[in-house]
């Protein structure tokens, strides 16, 4: 896994309890701080109709999608109901020297 | 232990079943529609669905119903409702029985008096079979004439123009959007589309429509005829009723339910577009709303309640409108409204708030490109949920976040 460690940006730019979208090899990521300070990352679009979830809102481990409201929890990935059925896939996140790096597989 | 039927297979039926399986019912369930498809979403038939001709988005595949253990029974209308013997019948004269009843009969366009005889060049935009036959006249070098600027009417619009045909939008009132849209932004719509060439006509008298095999014509006050190949009504949707009412249930504007969506039956309930409820935040005024989050928010709360959970409906009225790469999204009901404050976001985006005189937060209304004012009208939603009085100022600067208000 270690050589797939892909630097996201510095750990303050993003804020407590927010997102923010990262696109890399032509793939589209968010990347999230979570409100007790640690990172989560997973795909960057929605399972129901692709929208980027980096534009939803964050509430404590909740993501939810700006368009129709679909909710998954962006630490598990996990769907919580209607209109989303299938999860979001989720990647493993370190912070290094103030920098925030998501492995991708 | 017993059957719930569910009359009306659409958004917010299908939220309902598969809602009560969710809080742990084990009885029987059955969705019953009249349309020929597994329940579908709607929103689509208007937008990209209708640009690629897509099939019914359906809200969840026959397997999902198959392993929730719901019958749907698909093209069977409900022809009545024997509230004595608690029983539905069907078109086909067969009967089924039910412990508990949900009305989730949804609405239907509305059409404008004597243009049912020329079905094929004059219609209406409601269900997938109606998008499918629209969908063939939408090319370049034909010309589509839309009555009505509403949120259908201007979706159409736009995905007309998209596939390249020739669009006129017929509006009585002096603007678009002017039921619920605050003029500012109904504005910023209207010279969207009319920079995409779409002519619109406002304050528009018609006189008579008529109409042959190939092509329809609409005369106008003022000595004007617009010919096209097709006309498309968007003047609203009619509540679907008339099964509640043939059943001696109360209707006002739709089927009259209380807070926990039931209906002056104790063992029917009615959810979504065919219902009229007290809405909460303004005064328990009663309302009846057409749109595809109340149809699931409603259809998630009334299976609890169909299990006897008792709960009031609290959400707060959302709607979105999709055009060319513009979305609109309103949280709240602007009536009353004192002051209105602008809060102005990057890329042309901006949102309005609409407080009452003790500086309660009505409404939020928003527009910009993809989805730059959902996370904030996300976030007003809240505020107006919370009944919170937010600083005005505070919601003009953009380096405000609404998340900060919701706290305070």
């Amino acid at each position: 896994m270690s050589g797939n460690w892909i630097e996201v940006c510095a750990a303050d730019e993003i804020d407590e309890e927010d997102v923010i979208r990262f696109d890399h090899g032509g793939r589209t990521f968010a990347v999230y701080r979570s409100p007790d300070d640690e990172y989560f990352a997973t795909d960057g679009l929605c399972t129901h109709e692709h929208i980027h979830l980096a534009d939803g809102l964050v509430m404590d481990d909740i993501i939810e999608c700006p368009k129709h409201n679909g909710r998954f929890n962006y630490k598990t990935g996990q769907a919580k109901g209607a209109p989303v059925c299938v999860n979001l896939k989720t990647y493993p996140v370190k912070v290094e020297a103030g920098s925030v790096f998501i492995a991708l597989g | 232990m017993g059957c719930i039927v569910i009359v009306g297979a659409g958004e917010c039926g299908a939220r309902a079943a598969f809602a009560l399986r969710e809080k742990g019912y084990d009885g029987r369930i059955k969705l019953i529609g009249a349309e020929p498809h597994l329940p579908y979403e709607r929103p689509p038939l208007s937008k990209d669905g209708l640009k690629a001709q897509l099939p019914p988005k359906h809200v969840a595949d026959a397997e999902r119903y198959a392993a929730a253990g719901i019958e749907v029974l698909t093209d069977a209308p409900v022809t009545s409702i024997d509230r004595a013997e608690k029983r539905v019948t069907l078109a086909d004269g067969s009967a089924i029985a039910y412990d508990r009843l949900l009305l989730t009969t949804g609405a239907r366009a509305r059409t404008i008096a004597g243009t049912g005889d020329a079905p094929r060049r004059i219609r209406t935009l409601r269900t997938h079979a109606d998008a499918e036959e629209i969908r063939r006249e939408l090319a370049p070098e034909r010309k589509l004439a839309i009555i009505g600027g509403g949120f259908i009417g201007l979706e159409l619009a736009a995905t007309a123009r998209r596939l390249g045909a020739t669009v006129i939008l017929i509006e009585g009132l002096t603007r678009i959007l002017s039921r619920g849209v605050p003029e500012d932004i109904a504005a910023v719509v209207a010279e969207r589309h009319r920079a995409e060439g779409v002519d619109i006509r406002c304050s528009a008298k018609i006189d008579r429509i008529d109409a042959d095999d190939r092509s329809a014509r609409i005369a106008l006050a003022g000595d004007e005829t617009v010919e096209a190949d097709l006309v498309v009504v968007g003047i609203g949707a009619v509540p679907n009723t008339e099964l509640a009412a043939a059943a001696g249930l109360s209707i006002e504007n739709g089927i009259a339910v209380d807070a926990t969506l039931q209906t002056s039956d104790p063992d029917i309930y009615a959810a979504g577009d065919c219902c009229s409820f007290p809405l909460c935040h303004y005064g328990d005024r009663r309302i009846r709303l057409e749109a595809w989050r109340n149809a699931q928010d409603q259809g998630t709360l009334v299976a609890g309640n169909l299990l006897g959970a008792g709960e009031a409906i609290t959400s707060v009225p959302w709607f979105w409108s999709d055009q060319y790469d513009l979305t609109l999204q309103i949280a709240g009901l602007a009536d009353g409204a004192s002051t209105t404050v602008r809060r102005d976001l990057s890329d042309g985006a901006f949102i309005l708030f609409h407080l009452d005189d003790s500086g309660r937060l009505l409404s939020a209304s928003g527009i910009g490109p993809g989805n730059a004012v959902a996370r904030d009208i996300r976030l007003a939603e809240m505020l107006i949920a919370a009944g919170k009085r937010p600083d005005p100022q505070a919601l003009v600067s953009p380096e405000t976040k609404l998340k900060a208000l919701l706290a305070a």
